[in-house]
């Protein structure tokens, strides 16, 4: 059997492709219905409303909650795994056995399904019996409200995320400082520079392609946050933990409305395919960059 | 003096790295051998006496309490569910996504970084996207609540993961030794299985057992597309959580079982999970 040479690539990323393609529909059909009048409460008013649907969304206060929400929650969980991870990669670069065994352990959060890291904590931040509570009670926090409360329901997500996420930026940069060639260094250290001055003019430039790498997954993820949100708080108390996906999901299962629900994701995708296309490129660049140049 | 207080500075960062980030682990794993009165003391207990009544309530499937009826809890088909589903999308991804990663790692050809880069694009695009329509049309053609449907679903994140670990791999090999095992008279086929596949071996292993870990930890695929009859423990561990009269040593038991198997896995991939979790894109 002799297939065409220029055929051939095709037929290997055929049964991929087919995969592909079952996965567009869907995806089509929910652009579609976003421009639908669809609740499944109410078959018969089903009908073509053109942008009617994105229009109700973005006159809706509770969706500008959602989108404020979703900002608040990516920001301070993209900044604070950044510096923390940043800082536990730094002090973990150097070989021996205590970062050695600490640079494996510290992945393991990581490993854990996001939703089963919010039930974790759920245990560990019990009211009646939760360890958090009895340790932080001898620093006079006796009764954090954690997830009950509108005001500290963001601060527990945004832990818990910290909890999990941090060891994705920590080992990405750790295999990154563990990367860097030692010639600047030692010509620094010939020179007699001080350790701040090499720490931002030497490390840290070189561990920007890391460094960016790392903060765009975690800025594609954080934004379409479901498992931990909907696993603590489901959207709540009120609306104070309300963001895109839970509130797609509840306006779904709860309120039926398939067109409004569908809207409010395209407009997540939007976003993320914003986003994508600016990681994709800097990315294609990176990776001839880190394979051409920063290990060679 | 400057010294020792950097030295001490750098003790307490690791006493605070370790105690946020592992003994909650630990802690779960402790809870899971106490009974539940002692879990529920105010002030938490260090020494008691082990048990396995947990685990073993677990594996039954029924917890007898004093004062209580018997309760029935359905944990165990979760962990089957979970096992079935990360197996299968394992298994469903190699048969796919290795012939396409070697595609897209050898031949230049027309619409191949399109393609790879749609397939890539899913990995970002948001879940709830996609799963609402399915949702509708897998009632309709009578796909809800199958195990074939989810795992169909599930390549959603499997598939491009191992299509772009398993294609840096591929491009690290030199295509000169197949050219020169298919100049003896070997076809493309024995090429690809004899010489290229147990290269790329390593990289095929670590990347399989990535998308089981993806696959196992998945959580909004199953809560949407299925009933409780085949979702899997992080679905399983909710309900588990949130109905009431539980006792809390078995949720946390519960827990453990269901993050065990990932945390083992995590230590066995050690050596590829940077090039792993950023797709190709860092190498460790």
């Amino acid at each position: 059997m002799k297939i065409n040479r220029k055929l051939f690539p095709y037929v290997l990323t055929l049964p991929a492709l087919l995969v592909c393609v079952g996965i567009l529909i869907p995806f089509f059909t929910a652009v579609y219905y976003s421009l639908q009048r669809y609740n499944l409460k109410m078959p018969h008013m089903k009908g073509f409303i053109w942008f009617d649907n994105y229009v109700s969304i973005f006159t809706d206060p509770s969706f500008w909650n959602t989108i404020k929400v979703s900002l608040t929650y990516t920001f301070f969980t993209i900044i604070i795994e950044l510096l923390l991870g940043l800082g536990i990669a730094l002090l973990l670069a150097k070989r021996n056995w205590l970062n050695n065994i600490l640079g494996v352990l510290l992945v393991l959060p990581l490993m854990i399904a996001p939703a089963l890291a919010s039930l974790i904590w759920r245990l560990l931040i019990n009211p009646n019996f939760g360890i958090v509570n009895y340790l932080l009670s001898f620093i006079g926090l006796d009764d954090f409200t954690w997830a009950s409360h509108p005001d500290t329901v963001l601060f527990t997500l945004i832990m818990v995320d910290v909890w999990v996420f941090t060891p994705f930026i920590m080992i990405l940069l750790l295999a990154g400082l563990r990367s860097l060639p030692r010639q600047p260094f030692e010509a620094a250290e010939l020179d007699g520079v001080p350790e701040y001055y090499k720490f931002f003019r030497i490390t840290l430039p070189m561990l920007f392609p890391f460094i960016l790498t790392a903060s765009l997954f975690r800025l594609l993820e954080s934004i379409q946050q479901f498992d931990i949100i909907y696993a603590l708080s489901q959207g709540g108390p009120g609306e104070s933990s309300m963001v895109f996906q839970v509130s797609a999901y509840l306006q779904t299962f709860q309120y039926t409305n398939i067109g409004k629900a569908a809207a409010m994701m395209v407009v997540l995708w939007a976003i993320c395919y914003f986003l994508c296309h600016v990681f994709v490129k800097q990315w294609h660049k990176l990776k001839i960059k880190t394979k051409g140049e920063l290990l060679q | 003096m400057k010294i020792n207080i950097w030295s001490l500075l750098k003790i307490l960062a690791y006493i605070a790295i370790i105690m946020f980030f592992l003994f909650p682990i630990a802690w779960i794993f402790n809870m899971s051998f106490m009974t539940n009165d002692e879990i529920l003391r105010k002030v938490p207990v260090l020494f008691y006496e082990p048990t396995l009544n947990n685990y073993i309530g677990l594996w039954k499937g029924e917890i007898a309490s004093e004062g209580f009826a018997t309760m029935y809890v359905f944990f165990k088909q979760n962990l089957i569910n979970s096992a079935i589903l990360s197996v299968g999308s394992v298994s469903v991804t190699l048969l796919l996504g290795v012939p396409a990663a070697y595609a897209f790692a050898r031949y230049k050809f027309k619409g191949g970084e399109d393609i790879a880069f749609t397939l890539l694009s899913f990995r970002f695009a948001p879940a709830l996207l996609i799963i609402l329509p399915l949702n509708l049309y897998f009632s309709k053609i009578g796909l809800y609540d199958s195990y074939f449907a989810l795992i169909w679903v599930y390549q959603l994140i499997t598939l491009p993961l191992l299509l772009w670990i398993v294609r840096g791999y591929f491009e690290d090999i030199s295509p000169d030794i197949e050219y020169a095992y298919r100049l003896d008279g070997h076809s493309w086929f024995q090429s690809f299985w004899r010489i290229s596949i147990p290269l790329a071996k390593p990289g095929i292993a670590a990347a399989s057992l990535l998308c089981f870990i993806y696959a196992w930890n998945n959580f909004v695929f199953a809560l949407i597309l299925g009933s409780s009859q085949i979702q899997p423990v992080t679905v399983g561990a909710l309900a588990f959580i949130t109905a009431s009269a539980i006792p809390y040593g078995l949720i946390a038991c519960g827990i453990v079982v269901s993050v065990l198997p990932t945390l083992v896995l995590a230590l066995f991939i050690q050596k590829y999970l940077v090039q792993g979790l950023s797709l190709g894109a860092i190498k460790g």
